[in-house]
């Protein structure tokens, strides 16, 4: 008996409109993207289209941008002892030294861990579904929920660099700029926020299905 | 292309799941939630609300969208200088500084999306509380649909709390009445994002057209 005797709307010729959600019924041999949402007009595909590859090509797009995000200094405070160059990682280390270890474990959560988990997380789910793994799919499943719920909590760190750039243009003492790193940190948040969206959840669950045929 | 017929079975109690495609079985009953019964993913809102309270929030929500940008959300004090900035100053100083990407990606998740999602909202929800078909509702559905994941408002304002406490240290801050608009508005979109139905508002929007 297969362990989820369970029947999907893609096996009974039902398609989910990715434009107004309507479930829609498709001829038998309909190509993808062939048929009209009656609803809201848009073309109908079983899943995402070329969902899988989308999000492979964002994600390593994402995996490169991570490199200089956290080599290169996302800050440059000019002051009149000298210019300080801070990346991402220094700067929770000066808040932590600074004494204000609950803000320093905020930005090392939202800077660090989310983006670095993010990456890990997308690499597993595309993998596991490339290789058509039966492992787990709820936890993948709700893996996935998880991603998209902090997606963008990672933008803090760009958001701080900005305001403080913008707050701390007094000639006479010190002046902030924003670095290189912070271009490329703010790819990687947006790439992994592309890839999330065009990865297909459902394809967890077709190998499943496939497999009890 | 050809265009289908909804599909006989496809009344509200019929669901396929949008996260593993399962397809169930539920009656719809008001005020109920409905969650997926292999994956856990929601299925149905529980709130069974009336497009004029959604239209309420959307109108608070542009009117504290405009304090928000338009009063500096912090004010630094140092050596006798005084600066402050919005949200849009923060994306120009980054612009003049020519970190145009960066910039750009305030902007748009900052100020346009969030702007441009609650003017769509609006745009969608005022006809249809009179009673009337708004004109390109499929588009602008859509468009709410692509614009939502991209707005971060609540990202930005911890990004205030953050730089609030790092520059405390160096200057006197004084936080503005931009910095209390922006937690109006978050609490006002979240009020908002909870409530948003699309399911609902197709039905009356269906409705509204049969009438017209």
């Amino acid at each position: 008996m297969p362990r989820y005797p369970l029947t999907t709307a893609a096996t009974r010729g039902l398609w989910t409109c990715h434009g107004c959600s309507l479930l829609c019924r498709v001829p038998v041999a309909a190509a993808d993207g062939s048929c009209c949402c009656p609803r809201c007009g848009a073309a109908l595909h079983r899943r995402k289209p070329h969902g899988l590859q989308y999000a492979w090509a964002f994600l390593i797009a994402a995996v490169i941008c991570y490199i200089p995000a956290n080599l290169m200094p996302i800050m440059l405070t000019e002051m009149l002892s000298g210019t300080q160059r801070d990346t991402i990682m220094s700067g929770v280390v000066y808040l932590w030294q600074s004494g204000s270890w609950p803000l320093a474990l905020v930005v090392f959560i939202a800077s660090v861990l989310v983006p670095l988990l993010k990456i890990l997380s997308l690499l597993l789910l595309l993998l596991t579904v490339q290789w058509r793994s039966r492992w787990a799919p709820r936890q993948r499943t709700r893996l996935y929920r998880l991603l998209e719920v902090v997606g963008p909590w990672s933008m803090l760190d760009i958001y701080v660099v900005g305001l403080l750039v913008a707050l701390v243009q007094l000639q006479s003492l010190a002046t902030i700029k924003a670095g290189p790193g912070a271009i490329a940190f703010g790819a990687v948040v947006v790439l992994t926020m592309l890839s999330a969206m065009h990865f297909d959840p459902r394809l967890i669950w077709d190998s499943i299905e496939d497999d009890d045929e | 292309m050809t265009m289908n017929a909804p599909a006989p079975q496809t009344d509200t109690s019929v669901l396929a799941c949008h996260e593993c495609d399962l397809l169930q079985y539920a009656p719809a009953v008001a005020g109920q939630v409905v969650c997926c019964c292999r994956c856990g993913c929601q299925l149905r809102h529980g709130s069974g609300c009336r497009p004029s309270t959604s239209l309420a929030l959307v109108l608070a929500g542009l009117l504290v969208f405009v304090l928000a940008n338009v009063f500096p959300v912090i004010g630094l004090e140092a050596g006798g200088t005084r600066t402050a900035t919005t949200l849009l100053g923060t994306a120009w100083q980054l612009s003049q500084q020519q970190m145009q990407p960066v910039a750009l990606l305030v902007l748009l998740t900052g100020v346009l999306m969030p702007g441009l999602e609650l003017l769509c909202l609006l745009y969608l929800l005022l006809p249809l509380s009179l009673g009337r078909a708004p004109r390109g509702f499929a588009h602008v559905m859509r468009l709410v649909r692509i614009l939502h994941p991209w707005g971060m408002v609540e990202v930005f304002l911890l990004g205030v709390l953050v730089s609030l406490v790092k520059l405390a240290h160096m200057a006197e801050v004084h936080p503005g009445i931009g910095l209390w608009s922006f937690f109006a508005l978050i609490l006002l979109l979240a009020g908002n994002a909870s409530r948003f139905d699309a399911g609902q508002l197709w039905e009356r929007y269906q409705t509204c057209r049969a009438i017209h």
